[in-house]
């Protein structure tokens, strides 16, 4: 019994060297680093299970250039710390040739340093415009600026004639990127703010805050948080019968947000990415072919409806693909490549890479979307 | 005494081995983490495991020596070092003010006190939006140099972090030897008996208290220097329960148990990576199963583990024979 185990173990090893030996040419890998657990786990399971799914595709259909692509996923906790680890070991042990991720800005922050140092390609899938300006050489990134979501509603403001708001950021990273654009862009389109007010992420009851603006001259409030923060807002504006204008942020452009909203959402105005209007955009949009394929495969895979967080980790994927089919695969071709991306319609928007711009987008990567009767419809 | 010094020397020869191990690979910045982290398991230790007063708030102070270091380098363009130094005097004598009232308090009441403190410096890390950058953090902190050395990749990192964690533990050995070590002892068994003969309980409690506070703050402007890069995420709540459960599984009132403690929840989550999503269910069974089978911490625990077996391949062997 025992020799028979021995020659097992051996026939085993012997096999895991002739495949090691004889195999294809060795695969591409390609690191990501998301917040799959802790509080920005919202952000780093779908991005996660949108990286795993395109790769998958890429292999199915043969791989870039006849390689397959490999890649390694870290869970980073949302922590600074271990996303650095992390990033230490993708660049060092697992030797990637680039890096999707961190999902949050934070973890994006402490990370950059080490790609800067090391030379490997980054691709953030967080939204703080401080990652990518001012410009890093090997550090990109794919989630929309906030500012680009505060111009898209300071425009609609406008055109409705409303110049006195109130704000109402999270305490978080995402509130307080949101809170310091709402201000810094508030002059250039004329608009006041009146109130500007913070919630605590874990908080449960916002209605002293909204009593305080109701007090106010505003004439709109503009609440900017992830789920569930914003659905208590949005019941408690109800509750005090309050009549203002509510405006969210693409924070909260999922199905998520309506469900724990209930009736409260109908009539919520808030930017957000095409994801969730995938089917209702006209046929001549350019991301449209990319949009629905996309819904339709995470949907397939995993049961739900894919978000525009997922997108994110999509479009950097296949950016770094776009970037190896047009290049090599080495770290300082893919940067290179990717500096010179232009027009690619992912899901986030249309990237335009340059130099001076490694964020790639415009406002136009936003669309208004208004709730009605808990679906979404575009704002004209 | 003899046999501590061999023992610190011992410590001090495998510190500087490791870096001929793992060289320049991730290992080592994961080691340079270790360092940090034992520096500041360290400082726990000798409130916790001595002196027997809880802290559920010591990545509160770590959180400020980092802060502290990393604003007066950033906003006024102060010298690393001596950042680091205002950073350890601030924190100790705010743990020195804090100290005397809360210490007044014990066991439950005490380890909620401290709870609180660690959250509400928290909060301070995340409102103070203009001086720390908030939920997004503080960026482009410089890294520590000496005569033109630049501490700016791992390997420097590990001497620099470690050669301070030596003299750390060198100072925590020669004080729980001494007569304060006898004295913090005395005050765990029994405040009251401490007293009676005649240990300025509360006096020494503050001071224990203090500078546990001041080596968890040198750890922060540490960790703020080499990582240049700092988020209150890293400073929550959790890290002060990590760090208690650094202590507990290293073993109570044991300087080197404190290391071991350390390095163990650092590299563990590395180690156990291999699992993918499920290393944080194999990383609690681990820790459940250590502590019902070492109540005392790895340092009592490893060597009760090693006589077993010793016990056992005797008995076999007897009945072999």
């Amino acid at each position: 019994m025992k020799r028979f185990s021995i020659r097992v173990l051996l026939a085993a090893l012997l096999s895991i060297f002739a495949n090691n030996v004889f195999a294809a040419p060795a695969a591409i890998k390609i690191g990501a680093l998301f917040s799959v657990t802790g509080p920005p786990s919202f952000l780093g399971e779908p991005e996660r299970n949108s990286a795993k799914m395109v790769v998958e595709e890429i292999n199915a259909k043969g791989g870039i250039k006849g390689r397959k692509l490999e890649l390694v996923v870290y869970d980073t906790g949302g922590d600074a710390t271990k996303a650095v680890q992390a990033a230490n070991r993708l660049i060092k042990e697992d030797k990637v040739v680039a890096i999707i991720g961190p999902s949050t800005t934070g973890e994006s922050m402490a990370v950059l340093p080490v790609a800067e140092k090391e030379g490997i390609p980054l691709i953030s899938c967080a939204a703080g415009s401080k990652i990518t300006d001012p410009v890093k050489k090997w550090v990109f990134k794919t989630a929309q600026n906030d500012g680009l979501a505060v111009s898209k509603i300071y425009e609609y403001l406008n055109r409705k004639k409303i110049s006195r708001v109130a704000i109402l950021t999270v305490s978080d990273g995402f509130g307080s990127s949101g809170r310091e654009q709402l201000k810094a862009n508030a002059a250039k389109f004329g608009i006041k703010i009146v109130v500007d007010d913070t919630y605590g992420p874990k908080d449960t009851d916002m209605t002293s805050q909204l009593t305080k603006i109701r007090g106010s001259q505003a004439q709109a409030v503009i609440c900017w948080g992830t789920n569930p923060g914003p659905a208590v807002i949005a019941k408690n504006v109800k509750q005090l019968g309050i009549k203002l204008p509510l405006i969210m942020s693409h924070g909260v452009s999922s199905k998520k947000f309506i469900e724990l909203a209930g009736d409260a959402a109908d009539g919520i105005i808030l930017p957000s990415g095409r994801v969730i209007v995938s089917d209702v955009l006209p046929s001549s949009d350019k991301q449209k072919k990319s949009l629905q394929s996309f819904v339709k495969d995470y949907q397939n895979h995993y049961k739900v409806e894919g978000d525009h967080f997922g997108g994110h980790a999509w479009d950097a994927v296949m950016l770094i693909k776009g970037a190896i089919e047009r290049g090599g695969d080495s770290p300082t071709a893919i940067r290179d490549q990717l500096e010179k991306t232009r027009g690619f319609a992912g899901i986030g928007g249309v990237f335009s890479f340059s130099p001076s711009d490694h964020a790639g987008l415009n406002k136009d990567a936003f669309v208004l979307v208004e709730i009605r009767n808990k679906d979404w419809a575009l704002v004209k | 005494m003899n046999r501590e010094i061999v023992k610190y020397l011992l410590l001090v020869v495998v510190v500087l081995f490791i870096p001929l191990l793992v060289h320049e690979g991730y290992m080592l910045n994961v080691m340079v983490f270790v360092g940090i982290h034992a520096m500041l398991a360290l400082a726990l230790n000798l409130l916790l495991g001595y002196a027997g007063q809880i802290s559920l708030g010591q990545a509160g102070f770590f959180g400020l020596g980092a802060y502290v270091s990393g604003i007066l380098t950033t906003s006024f363009n102060l010298d690393p070092w001596i950042a680091m130094i205002i950073a350890a005097i601030f924190v100790t004598l705010l743990a020195f003010v804090i100290g005397f009232p809360i210490l007044k308090l014990k066991g439950h009441y005490l380890a909620m006190a401290t709870l609180g403190l660690g959250i509400i410096i928290y909060i301070v890390f995340n409102e103070a939006v203009d001086h720390t950058g908030g939920p997004s953090g503080l960026s482009g902190i410089p890294n520590l140099k000496i005569a033109g050395i630049v501490f700016d990749n791992d390997l420097k990192n590990y001497f620099l972090i470690w050669g301070f964690t030596l003299v750390s533990i060198g100072l925590s050995l020669n004080l729980v030897h001494s007569r304060i070590g006898r004295a913090l002892r005395s005050i765990h068994d029994s405040e009251v008996a401490a007293r009676v003969m005649g240990v300025n309980a509360r006096i020494l409690k503050v001071q224990i208290f203090a500078l546990s506070a001041c080596i968890s703050a040198v750890a922060g402007s540490l960790y703020a220097h080499t990582m240049t890069f700092i988020a209150p995420a890293s400073f929550g709540f959790n890290f002060s329960v990590e760090l208690v459960t650094m202590v507990i599984i290293g073993g109570l009132a044991s300087i080197y148990g404190s290391i071991l403690g350390a390095a163990l929840l650092t590299m563990l989550p590395e180690l156990l990576r291999t699992f993918q999503d499920y290393d944080i269910i194999v990383y609690g069974l681990l820790l459940i199963v250590m502590t019902m089978y070492m109540p005392g911490g790895l340092v009592n625990g490893i060597p009760a583990v090693f006589s077993r077996l010793k016990g056992k391949s005797k008995r076999e062997g007897g009945g072999d024979a």
